[in-house]
């Protein structure tokens, strides 16, 4: 019997050196797992593979020395249990994220609801060549969102309320861009939004609430972090709403299906076709 | 200082670096009694970014932050001025 080995690694087969032998991917959206799903990993693991799994860069497991013989065995055991098989090849990846809102002080935006509603629309849609997604909850950026083809980051856009202030002075001491200033004794206070990278540290430090702000999505394009290494680029001001950014989604999606070469990544299809064009396609749906 | 708060503990944080920052902070604050004020030495950098915000979170107030001319903070911080 041949082996398709593309269709294969579609189906989340990743062929190993060892004759036969295949490392197989397991689905993950934002990293969670249940224990229930664990404890079928550790059964199939055991009894098809070699008893260890590999946990992937990207929040992924992979259970290595799986039989080509077993395949059909292995994933109806893990079908059974709940755990489904992963991607692989040009198409949406396994998408990340960080803990977010749901359970981190620091987070801004629910960054796992967020990854499966992004698994639901977009997982494993075909495209020119692999294209990932990640969610980090707050600008310290934990799950690194720049290094994706589209990163989204949690962020707030900070409001100042006179009312209520103090002049303490500790806004314009915790942020770390400098853009706010505090003239105690004139009791005078300034923000430059254009240096604001709504991180909130302002919001999170004020003892009287004088700084309030409304949480939004800060979105960067074109990371690579491979064979080439590219940071995602920030050109939107901050979106707040959540249908907004699914077209913003399918603005670049679409961009890169009409202008992509096979097997070009979205940041060379960008340097290669033109920032400005991107730019202005994305600009329409603001 | 130009305001006049009446400092009732004073505790210098430059020399440990977060978290042992702020568990100095709370262990100083502990010896306080509600509303009796603290002023906190601090570093720029993390120190600074997390400090106050750990004290709003447990429901302190911070009155006044200045800079020194070495970069230091200097923090005047009421124990359990916010309510939660």
């Amino acid at each position: 019997m041949a082996v398709d080995y593309k269709e294969l690694k579609k189906g989340g087969f990743m062929r190993q050196r060892q004759k036969d032998c295949f490392s197989m991917r397991l689905k993950s959206v934002g990293g969670h797992f249940t224990a229930a799903q664990l404890a079928t990993v550790q059964q199939v693991a055991e009894k098809f593979g070699q008893g260890y799994v590999h946990l992937t860069s990207r929040q992924g497991i992979e259970i290595p020395f799986i039989n080509v013989q077993d395949i059909d065995d292995v994933k109806k055991a893990l079908k059974a249990g709940g755990v489904e098989v992963g991607v692989c090849g040009p198409r949406v990846r396994t998408i990340t994220a960080c803990q977010g809102a749901a359970v981190c002080p620091s987070g801004l935006i629910d960054t796992v609801k967020l990854a499966n509603e992004f698994d639901k629309r977009y997982g494993g849609r075909e495209l020119p060549h692999k294209f990932k997604f990640g969610f980090t909850g707050c600008h310290n950026n934990c799950l690194k969102a720049e290094e994706n083809d589209m990163g989204i980051k949690g962020g707030v856009r900070p409001e100042w309320k006179s009312a209520a202030c103090i002049y303490c002075g500790v806004c314009a001491a915790v942020c770390p861009e400098k853009a706010i200033e505090v003239d105690k004794t004139a009791k005078k206070l300034s923000l430059d939004l254009d240096k604001c990278v709504y991180c909130g540290k302002c919001i999170k430090s004020c003892p009287t609430d004088a700084w309030t702000g409304e949480n939004g999505f800060v979105v960067s394009f074109g990371g690579l972090y491979g064979n080439r290494i590219a940071v995602g680029r920030h050109f939107l001001p901050i979106i707040f709403d959540e249908e907004k950014l699914y077209e913003i989604v399918d603005v670049a999606l679409k961009f890169f299906e009409d202008n992509a070469k096979p097997s070009e990544r979205f940041a060379n299809c960008l340097d290669r076709v033109g920032w400005e064009k991107f730019e202005q396609a994305v600009e329409e749906v603001l | 200082m130009s305001e006049a708060w009446k400092i009732d503990d004073t505790i210098d944080i430059t020399d440990v670096v977060c978290p042992i920052t702020f568990v100095k902070v709370k262990m100083a604050l502990e010896d306080l009694d509600d509303g009796q004020i603290l002023g906190v030495h601090l570093n720029e950098g993390e120190p600074i970014q997390n400090v106050p915000r750990s004290l709003k979170d447990e429901g302190h107030k911070v009155l006044s932050v200045s800079q020194a001319a070495d970069g230091t903070y200097d923090l005047v911080v009421q124990k359990g001025g916010r309510e939660l």
